[in-house]
């Protein structure tokens, strides 16, 4: 697994020197990485290498100190949190809970991003949710709410939201955490059909190795020094400490 | 000796970013306001959660002080032979003080301690990140209508509180002492003018609802993503709210006179 | 997004009930008139009114029947008072208009004694016949003199 050097037109999305402390905390030295269009990048590391906050780094809801961070071409460091809103417009963001509004039923959760951004009729609306709820293994929980659910089952509702506006970009933050190994599967096929047939470009944060070797096109492994970044074989072959540490352990662990 | 010097700049620093901070918020939820879209529905379910919920404890207090305000009125009115005036007293310190700052403390303990805690834990659970994600503004979508809806229940409130202590008065200063009631009503009417007394009232409890709005919501967004962090908004929003309406009824009477 | 008719129903009578008690407290208790200069208005113009204020009620024999609604000085300074009385009422011409005072140290109201004219007053007139308020101290500072000065 190596680092290469690619022009940076390539990259859907791209970080470039970007450095983040959090108190004393150095979550991000130098990091440059990037993402392509059309591919499944999985994100691994060990818990506090800071793969959720690489995601809320490119949603643009953390702020780098320094750096770059050009999604689509656009350097978003820079924008103002309105100019953000038309950056956002084509991403979907999966978050690690869900952050499924808990004052709304699922239907009003999944609708929201349509009601607020298309002119669409309440019954495409409804048709549009239906459809998501459905692809996601979730089709009578509409009139529930998210109390009412079990926390994977939030996470999957959280995902129909996610793409119910038909994103280009979508930020998966642990999809497959606390999911059964039947909802591991659904999921996987779901984010690799969004992206086989849409050609999304999906970034999924994930320790679940086995899923992650299987959906993934490309692999970035966060570590102190930097992001490795290659094919999932590139991975395995890998001889950086780190990397070897991480995939013993996550052996031993057995698939979790 | 330089340490606490640079301790007390530091603090300085620190309050004037904080106001700072406070402003730019201040200003956004007045934008919102001010811009469509103006979400009928999520500002009508907000004045149920901080009106309509509230409706109980006002109603409740507001009778139990005015009787406790009919009690103390008529034995001391009654040593100089006044207590005929009971409704006057009773009207005044209602009207001008009692209702507007009483209201506003409780409403500061029952919703917006409720409002802090529940804007805190839709940042824990990173709520309000996602409305961010999906390109909706958490100032326009969660707090404006909270913000607006303290704005709208708090003048309601308020009114009902002294209507509600007006009858307490009564039935203490009339039904239990055996004052007449005729006399009540009237010297009550008469002390009480719209200009001074009425207006002045709603004044004070515009101001207070504007404050506790900001206050909880601020303190609400502003919150660590833990869950002392929601403990922390919930309290400070309460503490804060409470010394801010206190010193604020004495700006208010102290400028204006009411 | 799903509506809640049973919580919209609460929030509208939450809403209704206030504005019934802000209405209740502006219009009955604060005074507030709607009707503006529609009822019957006299004026009297007194040497002195004492402590009278707006909103002090006008009685005839000791029954309320209007208010007083404004006080300022006319062009020979004399305190004079606009009386807002309710329509329907018959006054002689030759009414007398009297500060008085409720109790001793009471509220002051103006007091209307009607008289024995065949005209009657129509609204925006002036009557004619005032008693000044009697004031207390002046009471007591005169009995004071008075007896100071027999003394000397």
């Amino acid at each position: 697994m190596e680092q290469r050097e690619e022009a940076a037109e390539t990259f859907r999305i791209a970080l470039d020197g970007v450095s983040l402390r959090r108190g004393h905390r150095e979550v991000f030295r130098d990091l440059s990485c990037g993402f392509r269009a059309g591919e499944i990048s999985v994100i691994l590391g060990g818990s506090g290498a800071g793969k959720s906050t690489l995601l809320r780094v490119i949603g643009g809801l953390t702020r780098p100190d320094s750096g770059a961070v050009r999604v689509a071409g656009r350097d978003i460091t820079r924008l103002s949190e309105r100019d953000m809103f038309t950056v956002r417009d084509g991403i979907g963001m999966l978050f690690q809970g869900g952050a499924l509004l808990d004052s709304l039923t699922i239907f009003d959760n999944v609708a929201l991003p349509l009601r607020e951004h298309t002119e669409l009729s309440e019954r495409e609306i409804h048709a549009a949710v239906a459809r998501r709820l459905t692809a996601v293994g979730l089709p009578e929980t509409e009139g529930l709410f998210p109390r009412q659910l079990s926390g994977g089952m939030n996470r999957r509702a959280a995902l129909a939201r996610a793409v119910v506006n038909d994103p280009e970009i979508v930020l998966c933050d642990e999809p497959f955490s606390g999911l059964d190994p039947l909802n591991v599967r659904r999921i996987e096929s779901l984010l690799m059909d969004l992206n086989r047939r849409l050609g999304l470009t999906l970034l999924v944060t994930s320790h679940h190795l086995a899923s992650s070797l299987r959906m993934a096109d490309r692999i970035v492994f966060l570590r102190r020094g930097g992001a490795l970044v290659g094919t999932p074989e590139a991975l395995l072959r890998s001889a950086d400490p780190e990397v070897v540490a991480f995939l013993s352990a996550e052996s031993e662990a057995g698939s979790r | 000796m330089i340490g606490a010097i640079q301790r007390l700049g530091n603090r300085s620093v620190g309050i004037v970013e904080e106001l700072g901070r406070m402003t730019v918020f201040v200003a956004g939820v007045a934008r919102t306001l001010a811009m469509p879209p103006y979400r009928l529905r999520r500002i009508v379910d907000e004045v149920y959660d901080v009106g309509a919920l509230s409706l109980a404890i006002i109603c409740l207090s507001g009778l139990t002080v005015g009787a406790v305000l009919g009690l103390q009125g008529y034995y001391n009115l009654a040593r100089f032979g006044a207590d005929g005036s009971l409704g006057a007293v009773v009207g005044l310190v209602l009207v001008r003080e009692l209702g507007p700052v009483l209201t506003a403390l409780l409403v500061t303990g029952r919703a917006g301690s409720a409002m802090a805690a529940e804007i805190a834990s839709m940042v824990t659970t990173e709520q309000l990140d996602g409305l961010r994600m999906m390109s909706v503004d958490p100032i326009d979508y969660v707090v404006s209508p909270k913000a607006l809806a303290m704005g709208i229940a708090m003048p309601l409130l308020n009114a009902l509180f002294i209507v509600f202590a007006f009858v307490g008065g009564y039935l203490v200063g009339v039904s239990y002492l055996g004052l007449d009631g005729g006399q009540y009503w009237t010297s009550l009417e008469e002390a009480i003018t719209v200009a001074d007394d009425i207006a002045g009232s709603l004044l004070k409890s515009l101001v207070f609802g504007a404050l506790i709005a900001v206050i909880a919501t601020y303190r609400g967004t502003t919150s660590e993503p833990t869950a002392s962090g929601v403990s922390a908004a919930t309290t400070g929003t309460v503490v804060t709210g409470s010394v801010v309406i206190l010193v604020f009824d004495y700006v208010i009477t102290a400028l204006w006179g009411v | 997004m799903q509506s809640s008719p049973i919580r919209d129903l609460i929030v509208g009578l939450f809403v209704v009930s206030g504005l019934l008690a802000l209405a209740y407290l502006t219009f009955q208790v604060g005074g507030l008139s709607l009707r503006t200069r529609g009822g019957f208005t006299l004026y009297a113009a007194f040497d002195d009114i004492g402590g009278l204020k707006t909103r002090a009620p006008v009685s005839v024999s000791g029954v309320k029947v209007g208010q007083v609604t404004d006080v300022e000085l006319d062009d020979w300074l004399r305190a004079r008072v606009t009386l807002d009385l309710d329509p329907g009422y018959e006054l002689p011409i030759d009414t007398t208009a009297r500060i008085q005072t409720s109790g001793v140290l009471g509220d002051q109201f103006v007091a209307l004694e009607a008289g024995g004219g065949e005209d009657m007053l129509r609204s925006g007139e002036e009557i004619e016949f005032t008693e000044s308020a009697l004031s207390l101290e002046r009471l007591v500072g005169k009995f004071v003199n008075d007896a100071g000065l027999e003394e000397d």
